[in-house]
């Protein structure tokens, strides 16, 4: 098939940036999304022109560094899935497609289509952990049983791949889903109720002071998550929120 | 004597871990807080090793190409990882894990460091869950376990098919936890491009700001490479795009020795090519052999048939369809170990079985399994007489929970759903046993130089069993090196810091800066991926599952030659002061470059089939192992360690001797 491109460049982090227009054609069906962009690359350095940055590693959906905003939409037209794993089967021969950056305060642009995500690191920082040392003297891992419930719960929400498509999907570029998975994990688990009431405060203020927005329950960022991270997981955080400031 | 020193404590095998811990040097807390280290890689070894030994009190500073540490390619490991619990009561041991993986490494890893990896094993499992890794349990809300091949237990824990972005994760928290203690002072998107050396000694590295493109210099008391495997050499593997062999390749290049290069690991269960486009292949977890069957119509008649479309694989019936594991290798079945299950599939695809247009692809088929679950359930559930419809959606139920997302996957790339048609599958590049020579300690042969996890290559032998990679990453980086290390930096204490305006230094940053500027400025006609497809092909062909002399003497040629076309042609588009994929892409092309000249001379120098490497002159001819890979303990029970002279072709092999004492040398039988 053959397409027309519609990519925002920019130089760096200084430059204002634009669309730029360009063609691909002979594209396969097979094809990943990123496969197509390295035959366009390829292409660019071809004729000399730089070819377009973008962020990818693993390409098979779970590193969480591939971050396009397809047509509108984060990871592009299909669920479930991470840009890598989108397939241009999902597109018809003659389609205009357009690719930005993701977009929001806390995640600025380095170049073209890479963002800095380091804000998400912070937040895991002030508080996504559980403090407990390498020793190899823990107790044993079967000592504290705990209800297979609760623990599929608490991996559905550590599936997290933290690539931000909660935040660019967003209106209010809220990371809350992002943040509400982390917490729900280790709130679900006995391991996590030691530090429980530190760590959502804590990873709360984090994510206030990068700037990102409020949550208002629109519900963008559980359609657009790759791994399907449930808005239960807001919810959760809200309550473990609400409970940490009652307890002090 | 060879100048390589293992230096295995003496000792029964049982107690030389515990009683070498008991004796090693301390380094005592107020002087750990003077020592600095310097970890490349947040991998699993990597990112457990840079917490651990903050957590210790040293100082340390780690770096990684990606954006987060949390990305680096340990991630995507999908199955699991093995633990000597004996959870389940079915017979394991430490001592059972320690044979089953020098059995399965076909008698080609020492014995001394395999045993450790099984005694450390349980504690990993320990940790991960004080850690809040979120491992599958069962109803009773102790842990599960599934099982792997190559091993007659079960011991394998895992997070439905995302077990090593959960350990990741893990060892993720608690490098942030040291992070925010600043600890640890973390590099995203910086590139090791050199390690610097000062009186022999390894103390600092250049690395480059991916961002800016400025060149860094960072000095440290010791440094610790984790920095993966290089199964990208085929350009086509299981490996993330920007997996590489620079850090390794640069270390060897300053004296670390570099062994078994050839002991590459080929994976049976990937999803097949599809075109020249092709930028990476899709692993589907070893974990599915557990419920899948593997097979290829008996007759040529269906393989045409379902090949122009006039056929579906579930239109064979039974007797149509070959199990050809299951009639091979009736002990072990689907669950035989990856070389094997590999060579089983290229040997009914070259004899033209192959199910699909390429003619490079096996079907692993879950109707059994979920007609075997479907009917348990409807049991369970006090169903009489269910209906085949009503076993079918009970059985789907069950491979849904255990498989889930692997399926999702395969449908997403495919599309195709394998609940009702069977997978293709082919094998691909995986992961690589071969690595930088390490001693007990895992420092390499230049003091001060550690190198830990995938890169090195002391654990695995020949060939890796499934699930074992995550738990050498992690006995390595939390268990292990937190030691041995210490015992080295213990000499250091009076150092002080180690200043980075040494001419050393200067002289790093002058090579790494020049080459970088030759990129630039070559103005070449064509681009990295251009040299790197045509080096992948060249290994996949001459180097790959099947390998004869003819072969790897062409290889050894056609990879110089392409090389040497390679610094005349290259083109490298932008500047070297910003953000530059292609930059970055054309360094590590350049390292490939040498590896694969090596990585064939060693395959040659081994005439032996052992493992992951099948030679085809070393067959048995007859018995009943007639036409399995024959292993040679008289000529080549040793570790090839390769010394850098300059030329790849020119490198200089050193023998360590492999003893066997805690285990009788076999012939390593599945049937």
């Amino acid at each position: 098939m053959n397409l027309t491109l519609k990519i925002w460049r920019q130089k760096d982090a200084n430059d204002k940036g634009k669309m730029v227009d360009y063609k691909v054609t002979d594209i396969s069906e097979h094809m990943s999304f990123l496969e197509m962009m390295d035959v366009l690359n390829e292409q660019l350095v071809g004729s000399g022109d730089q070819p377009i940055a973008f962020d990818h590693d693993c390409r098979e959906g779970i590193c969480g560094m591939c971050s396009m905003y397809i047509n509108g939409e984060a990871h592009g037209p299909d669920r479930g899935i991470t840009t890598c794993q989108l397939h241009m089967r999902m597109f018809k021969d003659g389609d205009t497609i357009t690719i930005e950056p993701w977009r929001a305060k806390a995640f600025p642009v380095i170049k073209d289509l890479v963002v800095d995500r380091t804000s998400f690191e912070r937040i895991q920082q002030a508080g996504g952990y559980i403090s407990v040392n390498t020793s190899g003297n823990t107790q044993d891992a079967n000592a504290i049983p705990i209800s297979k419930i609760a623990a599929d719960e608490a991996m559905d929400a550590a599936t997290c791949i933290g690539c931000g498509a909660c935040v660019a999907s967003c209106k209010n570029s809220s990371a809350m889903l992002f943040v509400g998975a982390k917490v729900s994990q280790y709130a679900l688990l006995p391991q996590g109720q030691v530090e429980a009431v530190e760590r959502v405060q804590n990873m709360v203020a984090q994510m206030d002071l990068e700037g990102f927005g409020n949550c208002t329950n629109t519900g963008a960022c559980e359609v657009e998550c790759p791994k399907g991270i449930s808005l239960e997981n807001i919810a959760r955080m809200n309550r473990e929120f609400l409970s940490a400031s009652l307890k002090g | 004597m060879s100048v390589l020193d293992s230096k295995i404590p003496a000792g029964p095998i049982k107690d030389k871990w515990t009683s070498y811990k008991d004796k090693i040097n301390l380094v005592n807390p107020a002087n750990k807080r003077n020592i600095d280290i310097i970890v490349v890689g947040t991998g699993l070894a990597g990112g457990s090793a840079a917490a651990t030994l903050a957590e210790l009190g040293y100082n340390v500073k780690a770096f990684a190409y990606q954006d987060s540490p949390r990305r680096a390619h340990s991630i995507a490991a999908q199955g699991g990882i093995n633990a000597a619990k004996n959870y389940q009561g079915d017979g394991d041991s430490t001592y059972r894990l320690f044979y089953d993986t020098v059995k399965g490494g076909d008698y080609r890893s020492r014995e001394a460091n395999v045993y450790r990896l099984a005694e450390v094993s349980a504690n990993i499992i320990d940790q991960c869950v004080a850690q809040g890794v979120p491992f599958a349990r069962d109803y009773g809300g102790l842990l599960d376990n599934r099982s792997f091949g190559g091993v007659l237990v079960s011991r394998t824990f895992y997070a439905k098919g995302q077990t090593g972005q959960q350990l990741l994760l893990g060892a993720y928290s608690a490098m942030n936890r040291q992070i925010a203690r600043g600890k640890i002072e973390m590099h995203n998107r910086h590139e090791m491009l050199d390690v610097v050396k000062i009186d022999g000694k390894a103390r600092g590295i250049i690395a480059r700001n991916l961002i800016t493109g400025e060149i860094e210099r960072h000095s440290a008391h010791a440094v610790v490479v984790a920095t993966g495997g290089y199964g990208n050499v085929y350009f086509l593997s299981t490996n993330a795009m920007g997996s590489n062999v620079t850090a390794a390749w640069k270390i060897h290049k300053k004296g670390a020795f570099f062994a078994n290069p050839c002991y590459t690991q080929i994976h049976p269960t990937c999803i097949p090519r599809s075109g020249d486009y092709q930028s990476k292949l899709t692993l589907m977890s070893e974990s599915l052999r557990n419920d899948g069957r593997i097979w290829v119509p008996k007759n040529m008649e269906d393989v045409m048939a379902i090949r122009e479309g006039r056929k579906k694989p579930t239109d064979l019936s039974e007797d149509e369809r070959d199990y050809y594991l299951e009639r091979r290798y009736p002990a072990f079945g689907n669950l035989v170990p990856r070389d094997v299950a590999s060579r089983a599939a290229k040997e009914r695809c070259d004899a033209g079985y192959g199910v699909n247009a390429t003619g490079e692809a096996v079907y692993l088929d879950f109707a059994s399994a979920i007609e075997r679950y479907g009917k348990e359930q409807a049991k369970i559930q006090g169903i009489n007489n269910p209906s085949a419809a009503k076993v079918y959606e009970l059985g789907q139920a069950i491979v849904e929970a255990k498989y889930g997302n692997l399926f999702q996957m395969y449908e997403k790339i495919v599309d195709e759903n394998p609940y009702k048609t069977p997978m293709m599958i082919y094998p691909a590049t995986h992961y690589t046993m071969g690595g930088v020579w390490v001693d007990y300690n895992l420092m390499t042969t230049v003091p001060g130089l550690y190198c830990i996890g995938e890169a090195n290559f002391s654990d695995h032998g020949a060939n890796r069993l499934g699930a074992s990679a995550l738990m050498q990453g992690l006995a390595d980086g939390y268990f292990v090196l937190p030691y041995t290390i210490g015992d080295y930096l213990s000499d250091d204490i009076r150092t002080g810091k180690i200043p980075t305006d040494s001419p050393e230094f200067d002289q790093a940053e002058k090579e790494v800066k020049e080459k970088i500027d030759f990129f630039i400025n070559n103005n070449g006609t064509k681009s990295v991926d251009h040299f790197h497809k045509r080096l992948g092909k060249v290994m996949w062909d001459k180097v790959g599952m099947a390998r004869n002399e003819k072969g790897l003497k062409e290889a050894m040629a056609e990879i110089k030659a392409i090389r040497e076309e390679f610094w005349k042609e290259v083109k490298v588009p932008g500047t070297a002061d910003s953000l530059n994929p292609e930059l970055e892409k054309a360094g590590r092309v350049a390292d490939f470059l040498e590896l694969g000249e090596l990585f064939a001379k060693d395959a040659l120098t081994r005439n032996e089939s052992c493992g992951g490497h099948f030679r085809e002159e070393s067959v048995e001819l007859d018995g009943e192992q007639k036409g399995e890979a024959k292993r040679n303990d008289q000529d080549y029970a040793y570790v090839s360690a390769w010394e850098y002279k300059g030329e790849p072709a020119d490198a200089v092999l050193h023998k360590e001797e492999l003893e066997f004492n805690d285990i009788e040398l076999k012939q390593r039988s599945y049937k």
